[in-house]
């Protein structure tokens, strides 16, 4: 069967392709490459930007991300013509850029400096964008800054808001020169729908998004001698962070970064996994009793705060449907703030600064909610994305990749397998299951790996489990979009499902708002997953409530699982934030 | 239901037979809003009393579309009594009535005069800017009456779509169409009939046709006169583009800055859905078609097709990247045929005499006729319809009536802001698709702009940039940043502070955005910049090197001085400037301060003695 083998010629090479979207993925995929701002390969089409274009033979000028690969095409990169619009596209953006790439959030991931430095754009023929015609920042948004003079209008962030989240927080305005990417009629950004994913910023090629930073606040405790300032680690940081040190994506360094953290001043490490696995006790409790009474099913997962948010704002019929559980991230803070001046010398609520390492911009606005603070103080000080540690990293000049592996500290460090692979979409179910079925059918479960579960490039998957007869369907998404389809689902009568997970980044918090950038990488999600499925496999506990110092926690402290001191830590309310929202507004 | 064609062709005609006198009255929009509707009334109270007639037995007024000579409105056609009547105004309806039509005397003082002859024209045909030209998508302009399906049979109208169906071969129309050699009128010249087939090969589950009646470019208007005098003939294309392709629904994009051609459009499909003509089983036939209006917001950029199909869809108009071609993936993701509204009017008109008389007119490459929109600097403006290949010279000296105020040719911008200049040289070049190419220009829609010697090329480049660059939609780097940038360039050239170095970052800038951008607009928008540099790059130079403006329009450059051997020192000048920038003592030659002076001018027209002139 030769049939299907297609070729094209790319400057003159004959090239293999198959079912590559577009000309550009067979260049790729041939080992060359071609520069481009508005192709994302998760995201539709666009050919704005007009950097990736090629001259085909008989075509003329064409965008190679827009183009079809078809047999014979004879495709070349690199001609006078080719190189003249690219190096023009690059001095047009650069004329109308706010230049100041030193002090720029993105300064060294920015594609625009990228490419003008491997073009080797010297000097600019046209006149250039003066500081007094600036437009003003957009800082209103709590997690996301919106920096207009930086924007080259690829468009990519409209396409992430609207093809991942069904969302169109992000649009563009006016016409020519004067076209804009801005919220809805000009409104700041804090005054609309944005649920803080962070995947417009995650997409953004320039400093035109970049997100709200804590370096600094987090600085500030740390030197502070009469702070005494914690940290906690979410699973999907591990498998990411090492990417900013020149390491493959998935490789693991939680050890690491442990390490990096006592380096950098923390005073006490701990693992989120943990309080993944604390998760997990609550959340599979709860959906074991709400499957007893049928009652608020199907449940909903609540560790991601975007979709809390969405829930709250645009569908607050099913509020009674999100598990009562806070996030690993909020569950653990407060017991951090209870626990801790009980096991450590020196330690008060007040003096203690909780810093929570996150892939996620959504969680920089999470810690704020008005229903968490149990304690009397705020439960969580700041969060960190993944990018703003690497960054303190670097500051503080850690030679990160040498460090010696450390691990957390007890006794809130243990964690297990099932903690771990929370950062994967997928992950929190398939945790939720293996002590579910324990809990339902109190035999053990022999094999723990529920390979349907994962697998980041399907956003949408249906699993059905046999809990020793109880037959339960779970449905796990990422993206809003997907799960509004479940929402429909469940309105029109026909959702099969008694649990729902939902992440709103696609493939889940490994590819979070927060982590580093992946721009044009499909294989990166991938790959992060598979760095906290092979720790799952590797962990001697691979079950939540089986974790010693989760054991520890209930023994000591919370009787069991939905006690009154565990609702009073553990569990949440939820408001109704229907009223002024884009969908009342509709 | 059923229907025989001639049967209703005869009814028709025996309806317009019994309408008595026929005076037609322009009601295209030009004439509209030079008043015609008051002269409209006015007929129609005068004619109510028909005791007063001798010669016939009723008088009817028929509103028509547009007849195309709009600055001689409002135009008044009597055919039986082989007379045109320009200009006429409400208080001279009294005078046509009691003298013409009641006593058959003439009103001469409101015929047509040829600036040439000095002589009245009577006949319509005889008149220049008819006489000359050849109409077919045109024919019925002006002709009929627009709102009324029975004149529009009348005149053969569903006729071919009746022919087409009953033949019930929708190949055989392509083939007729292909045969024909039409090509989109819209501005880019496909060949019509190839992009049917396309279109017709992807039949699948749902096909659309979509009428592109989004004309954008500034003072182009043939698609407005037949939306507006000939709706039912568009119709008729559409339906039988449908019938050719497989499509069963169909859009006519019509901006909404063209309320009367809209609101006719929806006479007419209404009318003819009442008739069977459009909708569901059409004309007794198992082909449905039915047909929507989308109104446009007024964007240029949605002329394009791929951006006018997003428009359609809700969408931001802005334009997707070919490939996938509408014809793959158009409209909702469906095969989608999208032609000019010029385009499908002429389709009846082919499958009527046939694709061997069509291609009788025109050139080797370029068959049929072509409509133009002749404005500027010559006599006679309006639109016109001639046959492809037609010499610029004809147009504008025969048809145009030549140079208005026997001023000197200078150039023609065609094809609108997507065009470019031609000059003196391109008079004799037979206007087609591919000669316009080569000289660096495009029929585009068929605007033609005529410029005399005291027109600036370089304002007029800007004038075209600054248009292009406002209509952008912002998508694509080098449309939206470059013309910016080749704005900016212009402007500074205008301004008298261009520098030699600036024409090549032009030249450059102006490939590149031709060469990089994502559709047509963009592709397009540096011609008039690249044909005027090819011709007039002396004019370029002028302004910035001698600081001067040859045409003197540029007021950066302009100077305006007192002659001190011509002023008498009367004081004039001074007390009419309104920037007090002139000086002096009664009696004593004055002087203009240049540093306070605007160039309003106001002091050379004010002087008796001719002593301040323009530098």
């Amino acid at each position: 069967m030769t049939e299907d083998k297609k070729t094209l010629f790319i400057d003159g090479k004959e090239v293999e392709f198959t079912d590559e979207a577009n000309v550009l993925e067979v260049i790729r995929k041939a080992g060359l490459n071609v520069p481009t701002f508005c192709y994302r390969p998760d995201l539709t089409q666009y050919g704005s930007c007009r950097m990736c274009v090629v001259e085909i033979e008989g075509r003329g000028i064409q965008s190679s991300c827009t183009m079809p690969p078809e047999a014979g095409l004879k495709i070349h990169l690199n001609t006078e013509k080719t190189r003249r619009i690219r190096k023009t596209v690059l001095e047009l953006l650069l004329a109308n850029h706010d230049r100041e790439c030193t002090t720029c959030d993105k300064s060294g991931h920015c594609e625009l400096q990228k490419y003008c430095e491997e073009y080797g754009i010297r000097d600019i023929k046209f006149p250039t964008l003066k500081k007094e015609d600036f437009l003003p920042l957009d800082t209103s948004n709590p997690s996301i800054i919106r920096d207009p003079n930086k924007c080259i209008l690829c468009g990519a962030c409209v396409r992430a808001c609207t093809e991942f989240q069904g969302h169109s927080i992000l649009g563009f305005a006016n016409r020519g020169s004067k076209t804009l990417v801005q919220p809805m009629a000009g409104r700041d950004f804090s005054k609309t729908d944005c649920i803080y994913c962070g995947q417009c910023q995650a997409v953004c090629p320039t400093g035109a998004l970049t997100i709200v930073s804590d370096v600094d606040n987090v600085w500030k405790d740390i030197t502070n001698k009469d702070k005494k300032v914690v940290a906690q680690i979410a699973p999907s940081i591990r498998v990411a962070l090492g990417e900013m040190f020149g390491l493959e994506p998935g490789k693991n360094t939680i050890g690491l970064i442990t390490a990096a953290l006592r380096k950098i001043g923390f005073d006490l490490v701990f693992d989120t996994n943990f309080a993944a696995d604390l998760t997990i006790m609550e959340e599979a409790n709860e959906f074991v009793d709400r499957l007893k009474s049928g009652e608020n099913l199907p449940i909903f997962t609540s560790c991601c705060p975007a979709w809390v948010k969405y829930i709250e704002q645009s569908r607050p019929t099913f509020l009674k449907n999100l598990s009562t559980c806070k996030s690993p991230l909020s569950m653990l803070s407060p017991v951090l703030k209870e626990l801790l001046p009980k096991y450590f010398e020196g330690y008060t609520k007040e003096n203690l600064s909780v810093v929570s390492i996150m892939p996620c911009t959504a969680k920089k606005v999470e810690i704020n909610r008005c229903q968490l603070g149990i304690c009397g103080v705020q439960d969580t000080d700041f969060v960190l994305t993944t990018q703003e540690l690497g960054r303190m990293i670097k500051e503080a000049g850690i030679d990160f990749k040498n460090l010696p592996p450390e691990t957390a500290d007890s006794p809130f460090g243990q964690y297990s397998g099932a903690g771990t692979i929370f950062g994967a979409s997928g992950g929190v179910a398939e945790a939720a299951a293996r002590t579910a079925y324990e809990v339902v059918t109190s035999k053990e479960l022999k094999d723990v790996d529920i390979v349907q579960f994962r697998g980041t490039s399907d956003r949408s998957k249906t699993i059905e489990l046999d809990l020793n007869g109880t037959k339960v369907t779970v449905r796990v998404v990422s993206t809003i979009l997907e799960a509004e389809k479940a929402l429909s689902e469940i309105e029109s009568g026909t959702a099969n499902f008694q649990m729902l997970e939902v992440m709103a980044c696609p493939g889940g918090c490994i590819n979070g708002g927060g982590q580093p950038y992946s721009y044009n990488d499909t294989t990166i999600k991938a790959k992060r997953a598979a760095g906290l499925y092979k720790e799952d496999k590797g962990l001697p506990v691979r079950k939540s409530h089986e974790n010693p110092d989760i054991k520890k926690l209930y023994a000591e402290f919370l009787k069991q699982p939905g006690s009154h001191k565990a609702h009073e830590l553990l569990h949440t309310t939820y408001e109704d934030l229907f009223k002024g929202s884009y969908r009342d507004l509709k | 239901m059923n229907i025989d064609i001639k049967l209703e062709q005869e009814n028709a005609k025996k309806h317009i037979e019994a309408q008595g006198l026929r005076v037609l009255v322009c009601a295209g929009t030009g004439c509209v809003a030079n008043g015609s509707l008051k002269v409209i009334e006015k007929f129609k109270e005068l004619g109510a009393d028909v005791s007063t007639l001798s010669d016939h037995d009723k008088v009817t007024i028929v509103p028509t579309g547009c007849h195309g000579f709009c600055e001689q409105g409002v135009l008044v056609i009597i055919p039986d009594k082989d007379i045109t009547y320009v200009r006429v105004k409400e208080s001279d309806v009294e005078e046509i009535f009691e003298s013409h039509i009641k006593n058959n005397t003439p009103v001469e003082r409101l015929l047509y005069t040829d600036p040439h002859t000095n002589q009245h024209v009577h006949k319509n045909e005889d008149i220049n800017f008819y006489a000359k030209q050849t109409r077919t998508a045109l024919a019925n302009c002006g002709h009929i009456n627009a709102e009324s399906l029975e004149e529009a049979i009348s005149v053969r109208g569903y006729e071919a779509l009746s022919k087409v169906l009953s033949e019930n071969n929708p190949d055989a129309v392509i083939k007729e169409i292909e045969t024909s050699g039409l090509r989109g009128r819209g501005g880019g010249g496909f060949p019509t009939g190839r992009k049917w087939r396309f279109t017709a090969a992807n039949k699948g589950e749902k096909s659309y046709v979509v009428c592109n009646g989004d004309e954008g470019d500034p003072g182009a208007f043939m698609d407005r006169s037949v939306m507006e005098g000939d709706p039912h003939k568009l119709l008729e294309g559409m339906a039988i583009a449908a019938f050719a392709i497989g499509a069963d629904e169909g859009y006519i994009y019509v901006r909404a800055e063209y309320p009367l051609a809209i609101k006719r459009l929806r006479k007419a499909i209404a009318d003819a859905e009442a008739a069977g003509y459009l909708g569901k089983k059409i004309m007794g036939t198992d082909f449905n078609f039915e047909l929507h209006i989308k109104e446009g917001a007024g964007a240029f950029v949605c002329g394009e097709e791929t951006a006018l199909i997003a428009s359609i869809e809700g969408e931001r108009g802005m334009p997707r990247s070919k490939p996938p071609f509408p014809a793959n993936k158009g409209l909702f993701g469906r095969p989608t045929l999208i032609n000019n509204v010029e385009t499908l009017a002429n389709v009846p008109v082919i499958l009527l005499n046939g694709s061997q008389w069509f291609s009788s007119f025109g050139t080797e490459t370029s068959k049929g006729t072509k409509t133009f929109a002749l404005t500027g600097e010559v006599n006679n403006t309006g639109l016109i319809e001639v046959p492809m290949g037609t010499t610029l010279r004809k147009i504008v000296f025969d048809i145009g009536g030549g140079i208005r105020g026997g001023k000197k040719f200078k150039a023609v911008q065609i094809g609108g802001p997507s065009g470019g200049c031609l000059t003196e040289e391109h008079l004799d070049m037979p206007m087609d698709y591919d000669n316009l190419i080569k000289a660096g220009a495009m029929v585009g829609s068929g605007g033609l702009v005529v410029m005399n010697e005291d027109t600036c090329i370089v304002e007029i480049a800007r004038f075209f940039m600054n248009f292009t660059q406002h209509e952008s939609c912002g998508k694509c780097v080098p449309c939206r940043e470059g013309t910016k940038q080749m704005l900016k360039i212009l402007e500074k050239i205008v301004a008298g502070k261009g520098e030699m170095e600036d024409l090549d970052i032009l030249e450059e800038l102006a490939i590149a955005v031709k060469d990089g951008s994502l559709c047509g607009l963009g592709k397009t928008a540096p011609n008039p910049v690249l044909s005027t540099l090819k011709y007039f790059r002396d004019e370029y130079i002028a302004h910035i090197k001698d600081k001067k403006c040859p045409a003197g329009v540029c007021t950066a450059m302009k100077k305006i001085v007192i002659k001190e051997d011509l002023c008498k020192g009367c004081t004039k000048c001074a007390r009419i400037c309104p920037v007090a920038a002139i000086s002096g003592t009664v009696k004593n030659p004055h002087v203009i301060d240049q540093s306070k002076c605007i160039k309003c001018e106001a002091c050379v027209s004010a002087c008796p003695f001719k002593a301040i002139v323009k530098e």
